[in-house]
């Protein structure tokens, strides 16, 4: 079924009585050539692109739980192509062109919404950082503006301009990054992938992989064995977990990230802000509520919830920066499992078994890259070589030196 | 999340640092033959199990000692709190 203005008020008017499931509820065939792990908006955005761009036939997509249930569904929602070094802004470059043309392709409203990021700076040293950083922006084909004070002031008059520790000097303005709604995002690429023939397969765990010779034969899954030529995995924070299923030792360590959702109000933050002094960032939903988070908590974590000194860091650094916020009521705040790499950038690589493919230390930025890293995922499981803008993803880049340190915290995945 | 500090009680995790697993300690030997090898794994590579999970915490708020916290990543639960240099003496390090 095609969506459409004339096709709600039709419904509208019949009753809303010709809405169909927006994708089969299918159950597991004895094989595929391709399964892929993990019902997330990348492993969706992967078969989706597979079917789509790359001819893929007889292809499944394994969820454990519900698609969109993972990070997908309980992310803070932004996307930016502002990365700094050669290995990653052309991917992010190439991920907010799809973004762009997404709701088109997929006829589906995931309202993608280019309300601008502004991340502020409260230095000079800062604002050299924000000017190199821009620079390398454009200079891959994106777009960067560094604003003043006054230039600030005119966006976001409410800030607190003159806070005597960390007084806003300007900052850098991208334009075309924004926010999109997140499980409209799941959805959409499942439809479109189901449309495509691809088989959703829910509340199917991978438990097992069958190996023969250093080759995958298939998964072992609640839901029985299921035989595949290919095999990827995109379970974001589940990645060590599944991985180690077929013996491997990842480069990642699994943290929990929170974020906060506030009472609804009046529309008042049209973009997004980023504190430069502390963690701290926030947009407002369509809803109203003012959605906002921080850092990781810091320690290894599988609990998809967080504790108080984080909140309260959290919330200590809003107020410093948006006093009005301190009237504000928290309405909930929830955490995700992030898989961070040991230096901030994700994998879409080969691993040493045969037919075996890994997606993931997204950190806490994988959002963004859905649509690119679907795209870069589909490429190399069609045709067995990393996609262009995807060539620094390596496993084994540890080994070889070719590390991509956006923050150059080193091996220090908490430092991320 | 508190943490039972061997020598000064329950404390506020919040009081701490944290830097990993506690297989950090077992730094590899930089004459051996597979030296290169041994400290790729060392340096980048992790177990990352869900459940328990041995630990490096530094109380940088506190007494500034290092800590082996055993803790459970999916309940957040703390079994087992040592002192980082018993475990290594223990270990035959530090000698
Ligand atoms: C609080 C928070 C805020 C964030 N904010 C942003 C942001 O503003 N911008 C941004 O770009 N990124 C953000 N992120 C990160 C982003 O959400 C993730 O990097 C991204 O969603 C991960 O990819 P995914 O959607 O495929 O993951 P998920 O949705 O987690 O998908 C993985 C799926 O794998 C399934 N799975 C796991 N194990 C198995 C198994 N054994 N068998 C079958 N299935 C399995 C899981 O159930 C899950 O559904 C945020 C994350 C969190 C938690």
């Amino acid at each position: 079924m095609r969506y459409s203005g004339f096709r709600v008020i039709k419904e509208a008017l019949t009753g809303h009585k010709g809405w169909t499931p927006a994708w089969r509820d299918a159950s597991p065939q004895a094989d595929y050539d391709y399964v892929i792990i993990g019902g997330g908006g990348h492993g969706l955005a992967a078969a989706y692109y597979l079917a789509a761009q790359f001819g893929g036939k007889r292809i499944a997509v394994l969820e454990k739980g519900w698609i969109g249930g993972g990070n997908v569904g309980r992310n803070t929602t932004i996307i930016r192509s502002n990365y700094m070094l050669d290995g990653n802004e052309p991917f992010y470059e190439f991920s907010l062109k799809l973004w762009e043309g997404l709701e088109q392709e997929l006829n589906y409203n995931a309202m993608v919404s280019q309300r601008g990021i502004l991340n502020l700076v409260h230095s000079d040293a800062q604002r050299d950082g924000a000017r190199r950083r821009g620079n390398a922006m454009i200079l891959n084909g994106s777009d960067a503006e560094l604003l003043d004070t006054e230039g600030v002031r005119k966006l976001y008059p409410f800030l607190n301009f003159d806070n005597a520790r960390f007084p806003i000097k300007g900052g850098l303005l991208h334009r075309r990054g924004g926010t999109v709604r997140h499980d409209a995002v799941a959805w959409g690429y499942a439809r479109g992938a189901d449309q495509l023939g691809v088989d959703i397969i829910q509340n199917c765990e991978v438990t097992g992989f069958r190996i023969e010779n250093g080759k995958v034969k298939g998964v072992e899954t609640s839901r029985g064995y299921i035989g595949a030529k290919k095999v990827a995995s995109s379970v974001a924070g589940s990645s060590s977990r599944v991985m180690s299923l077929a013996g491997l030792r990842l480069p990642i360590e699994s943290h929990v990230l929170q974020a906060f959702v506030s009472e609804g109000l009046k529309p008042t933050i049209p973009g997004v802000i980023t504190f430069g002094a502390g963690h701290f960032y926030c947009s407002q939903s369509d809803k109203g509520g003012l959605v906002f988070g921080g850092d990781i908590d810091g320690y290894n974590s599988y609990a998809q919830r967080g504790n108080l000194p984080v909140v309260e860091d959290v919330v200590e650094s809003g107020v410093a920066l948006i006093p009005a916020l301190g009237r504000v009521r928290l309405l909930r705040g929830w955490g995700g499992i992030m898989d961070m790499s040991m230096d901030g950038t994700p994998f879409i690589d080969r691993t040493p078994i045969d037919g075996l493919y890994f997606n993931g230390g997204w950190c806490y930025g994988g959002f963004k890259a859905t649509p690119a890293a679907g795209w870069c995922l589909a490429h190399l499981l069609a045709t067995d070589t990393p996609h262009e803008t995807a060539t620094a993803y390596r496993l084994d880049r540890f080994r070889t030196g070719h590390i991509v340190d956006e923050k150059g915290q080193g091996a220090q995945p908490n430092l991320h | 999340m508190i943490i039972n500090h061997p020598l000064l009680g329950p404390r506020d995790a919040a009081e701490f640092v944290y830097l990993g697993d506690a297989g950090l300690i077992d730094r590899p030997d930089w004459q051996a033959d597979d030296a290169a090898q041994a400290f790729h794994d060392y340096m980048y590579l992790r177990d990352n199990p869900a459940g328990l999970h041995r630990e490096l915490w530094f109380h940088e708020q506190g007494d500034r000692s290092w800590l082996v916290v055993t803790r459970n990543t999916v309940t957040h639960e703390i079994t087992n709190v040592e002192l980082a240099r018993d475990v290594a003496i223990a270990q035959g390090r530090g000698q």
